[in-house]
């Protein structure tokens, strides 16, 4: 008489499973901002990837620099009659190359900065949740130890001592996030690892590293993975805030939080062009990471309508 | 002569709203109540009989939604009233006791404040005499100490102790009725015959009416004047606690007598009911017991048998066991 | 007990981390200085002792309650810092009276109206107050009320009046001008946090049976708000400012320097660009310390507000 029964699909099902993924994947798709936000992301890679062929000038390229064309308000032209869609800053770089090169730095070290930090805390949970007893505490001893310090510190100390560099910035916010993965892999570890299948594998006398990584590993991925598309928006952030406070990426590299640094001093004068776009840049970075990080984690969240 | 009923409830219709549409909990209940006396709601879980006391109250919050019928109190229709006015009425003149004892009092705030702020929302009344009234209420549900009992939280009390609480709270303004929803369910049994026989202590003395809302036959047949069974959100039988527990009409209440476990020899087993209540999103066409039922006629499986009425019983069935003419 | 076997080991990384690397002669010595010259300033620094009997150097004077002396400033790092620790302390204070003023009102209304547009809204909307970059956010404040608007001051704290040897910028009106926009730089975040957190405080306790039954009894929706929902949701909320506290300590880094508000953030980030280590080494086990107290207080207010666990210990 009435229509099917709405229980919610089984917590536990690997997300390989077909139907719960196209689950996934339509509530993912239904929502409006989500589209946008899929878009601006895309649109925002493509320039990333495409930015030397589309920037209109290449803003390292010190011979195409002319002062005389610094600080021009966007829109304006130079002397050669080139447009500045999004205005110059004081060396009269083309704020618009600019940003395209550092949306590539940022995107670059948000991305890499979360990709070490996932694997390296995924083995260190992995290991821990595996092998229990003492080196289990020692290795939750040490996140916990660095989970109780505010990032920004942590983050700041370590870079004063090893000066600034787009690596060493990379190494930082590693440093900073990797505990975050240990904790989630570790309990999710912990649940895969009374299960059957990795009895019957231990049973059939498999080397703890293949049960580990091929066994254990594919189970615990999900939330993991959840926690780290959230967490690259972060890594973006903190870059930019290290960036910004001048102990991040050389200058010779600069990242949208460089980029905004180094139009700070301009604000005051009413030359806002010079820090605003490349913040807006970074804005709309953050936010389509963000709202696309976060539909997914509603959808992967058995307890969301 | 018929006194005028302290509640009169005709054709109520609770629903649950949802994605696919809106889900019947209560079709068509039909109550009365007189002065003092107490009525038992009896139905498993699902048969709607919470939500039947919940929208008298006028304490359905969405999804949930009242959609038809008359809840006459004293001749008012209560869902003609206001939040405000229904408000005034809460806890004053008909009050409701929960099931969970731990739950329904705030674990942060002392008993005192709890009962205390149950009367000074009512009326003006000096916190000397307020508390006095406290004192009272306890000592008349059995606590002991009173006194220092009012300091206490609420953990600090067993969970017989807090139902007893919850008890005299509903009684501090002295309504006329009180609506109470499976209230001995999460007790001991022992517990349970102590409460039981408090209320009806109580209720006798003081003159409140009681709607005693259970899926326990037994409590039923020790407490109450007036019994009404529900099944999947209607009521199926109602009349005399003796006559409808004596001989009932309806199969469900048949089946639900026969399965209480003083209804057997020793060394017997336990009769059930076979197969489950109907959920309220598959109910049925027809009559929504019939897939139970093992005195179904072919027509039970198509329509809806209407309301008899014979006397003070009424039932719902097109096979009822018992032919009830005109009073014997 | 832990909480001392943190301090000393943060000191034992931090001293070691900070000093084997850099060189801060370098920066203090100008590049014509004969090496003798050098050779005293080394002396002088202490530079020429071996790493670890600089660090159990370090830790004897530690224990004194010295923590270095600043390398280009000249004076104990400590005393450096504390006469910044002030400024910073107001900045904090104004923004968690912010918090608690804005957020926890702001919370309320989101979680009671949750099912209306205003609740959604301002859940929504506080998002951004965590996720946007908070220099981006102090560099967006200067821009509206200084530059445009022309309504407050762009840097700086203002005048000051000593009370009890501290010179207090909370006394004077330009001292509120200045603070103002910090304040509400460094504490958006929070905020938003403790909005988000009342709301949903808020939302589960709406649903509880504790409340349905206050209803059931006739009170009064304020009463039942105040009395009852705010007590349960409070305890989260207050032990989550507690923990923030420490986390506005670390951040106000970022919002000192963007408006050269002169406190031990911006101290930090000097000492860094100068490679000042002893400040840098004196501020990280300060505000260690710091957070390690601020621990153990949460932990005693959390106690004090909820009686189950009073009642759990004494058992």
């Amino acid at each position: 008489m009435k229509t099917p029964d709405p229980r919610p699909t089984a917590v536990n099902t690997p997300l390989t499973d077909t139907p719960r993924r196209r689950a996934i994947l339509k509530q993912l798709r239904s929502h409006p901002t989500v589209k946008g936000s899929v878009i601006a992301l895309v649109l925002l890679l493509a320039t990333v990837l495409l930015a030397p062929f589309l920037a209109p000038q290449d803003p390292y390229n010190l011979a195409v620099l002319d002062l005389m064309d610094g600080r021009l308000s966007p829109g304006s032209a130079s002397m050669n009659g080139f447009r500045f869609w999004l205005g110059t800053d004081s060396q009269g770089r083309d704020m618009l190359s600019a940003i395209l090169y550092g949306l590539r730095i940022s995107l670059t070290v948000g991305l890499s900065a979360v990709a070490l930090a996932t694997v390296i805390g995924s083995l260190v949970g992995l290991m821990a949740a595996y092998a229990g007893g003492l080196i289990d505490t020692l290795l939750m001893r040490l996140v916990d130890f660095i989970l109780g310090f505010p990032t920004i510190l942590v983050a700041l100390v370590l870079l004063a001592m090893l000066g600034r560099g787009v690596d060493k910035v990379v190494i930082a916010i590693v440093v900073v996030q990797w505990a975050h993965y240990a904790r989630i892999m570790r309990s999710r570890a912990l649940q895969e690892r009374r299960k059957e299948y990795i009895e019957a594998a231990l049973n059939l006398g498999f080397p703890a590293w293949r049960i580990m990584l091929r066994h254990l590993l594919p189970n615990c991925l999900g939330p993991v993975m959840v926690f780290a598309t959230i967490q690259i928006a972060n890594a973006i952030v903190l870059e930019a805030t290290l960036s910004f406070l001048g102990v991040g990426v050389p200058i010779t590299e600069p990242s949208l939080g460089l980029l905004i640094a180094n139009g700070f001093q301009y604000l005051l004068s009413g030359d806002y062009w010079i820090s605003m776009f490349p913040g807006l840049a970074l804005l709309l970075l953050i936010l389509s990471i963000n709202v696309i990080a976060d539909r997914l984690r509603s959808a992967l969240d058995p307890r969301s309508t | 002569m018929t006194t005028q009923p302290l509640l009169a409830v005709y054709g109520l219709h609770t629903v649950f709203h949802s994605e696919e549409g809106a889900w019947p909990a209560v079709s068509g209940v039909d109550l009365s109540i007189q002065p003092g006396e107490i009525v038992g709601l009896v139905g498993e879980s699902g048969s709607g009989k919470s939500v039947t006391g919940f929208s008298i109250f006028g304490l359905i919050d969405p999804p949930g939604e009242v959609i038809a019928g008359e809840v006459l109190f004293k001749g008012q229709n209560l869902r003609d009233l206001s939040e405000e006015q229904m408000r005034q009425l809460r806890g004053n003149r008909i009050a409701m006791i929960f099931q969970d004892p731990l739950m329904t009092l705030n674990p942060v705030l002392r008993i005192e404040e709890q009962m205390l702020e149950a009367i000074q929302t009512h009326t003006r009344v000096p916190r000397a005499q307020a508390l006095k009234r406290c004192v009272e209420a306890l000592e008349m549900v059995g606590i002991p100490s009173p006194e220092k009992r009012l300091r206490c939280y609420p953990h600090e009390f067993s969970g017989g102790m807090r139902q007893r609480v919850a008890i005299a709270i509903a009684m501090l303004n002295q309504p006329e009725l009180i609506i109470c929803d499976e209230p001995t369910t999460a007790l001991d049994v022992t517990i349970q015959g102590q409460i039981l026989y408090r209320m009806q202590e109580i209720c006798r003395t003081h003159g409140t009416a009681l709607v005693w809302i259970t899926h326990d036959l037994g409590v039923i047949a020790e407490l109450a004047d007036q019994v009404a069974v529900m099944y999947a959100g209607k009521i199926v039988e109602s009349g005399p606690v003796s006559q409808v527990l004596d001989a009932p009409a309806h199969p469900y209440t048949r089946g639900l007598l026969d399965s209480l476990p003083g209804a057997i020899q020793p060394g017997q087993r336990l009769q059930q009911i076979s197969g489950m209540a109907p959920s309220l999103s598959n109910r049925p066409n027809g009559c929504a017991f019939q897939p139970r039922c093992s005195h179904a006629l072919p027509q039970c499986a198509t329509s809806e048998p209407e309301r008899t009425t014979v006397d003070q019983r009424t039932y719902r069935c097109f096979a009822p066991l018992v032919a009830l003419g005109p009073a014997a | 007990m832990q909480s001392l076997f943190v301090l000393l080991a943060v000191s034992v990384v931090v001293f070691f981390a900070v000093y084997a690397v850099g060189d801060p002669i370098e920066l203090l010595v100008s590049p014509e200085a004969s090496v003798a010259d050098r050779q005293v300033m080394i002396q002088r620094l202490g530079l020429d002792l071996p790493v670890w009997l600089q660090y159990t150097g370090f830790l004897g004077r530690a224990l004194h309650g010295d923590l270095g002396t600043s390398f280009v400033h000249g004076i104990p790092a400590i005393e450096l810092i504390v006469q910044r620790i002030p400024a910073t302390l107001e900045l904090v204070f104004v923004a968690i009276s912010l918090t608690i003023l804005i957020g926890i009102p702001l919370g309320l209304i989101a979680g009671l109206k949750s099912d209306k547009p205003t609740g959604r809204g301002l859940m929504a909307g506080s998002v951004l107050g965590f996720s946007l970059p908070s220099f981006w956010q102090g560099m967006v404040l200067i821009l509206m009320f200084a530059v445009w608007l022309h309504w407050l001051p762009a840097a700086g704290r203002g005048d000051t009046v000593t009370v009890l040897g501290v010179p207090l910028s909370l006394l004077t009106a330009s001292g509120w001008s200045h603070v103002i926009l910090p304040a509400i730089n460094l504490s958006l975040a929070n905020i938003a946090l403790v909005l988000r957190l009342t709301a949903t405080g808020v939302v589960d306790a709406k649903t509880q049976e504790y409340v349905k039954f206050a209803r059931a009894k006739g009170l009064r929706p304020q009463r039942i708000l105040t009395r009852h929902i705010l007590r349960n949701i409070l305890i989260p909320v207050v032990t989550v400012i507690g923990m923030e506290f420490g986390s506005l300590i670390a951040y106000s880094t970022i919002t000192e320097t963007v408006f050269a508000w002169p406190g031990m953030g911006k101290l930090l980030i000097d000492s860094i660009y100068q490679l000042d280590r002893p400040v840098v080494v004196a501020y990280v086990m300060l505000v260690t310390f710091i957070f390690v107290m601020i621990n153990m207080l949460v932990d005693m207010l959390y106690a004090a507000l909820d009686p189950r666990v009073q009642l759990q210990e004494s058992e």
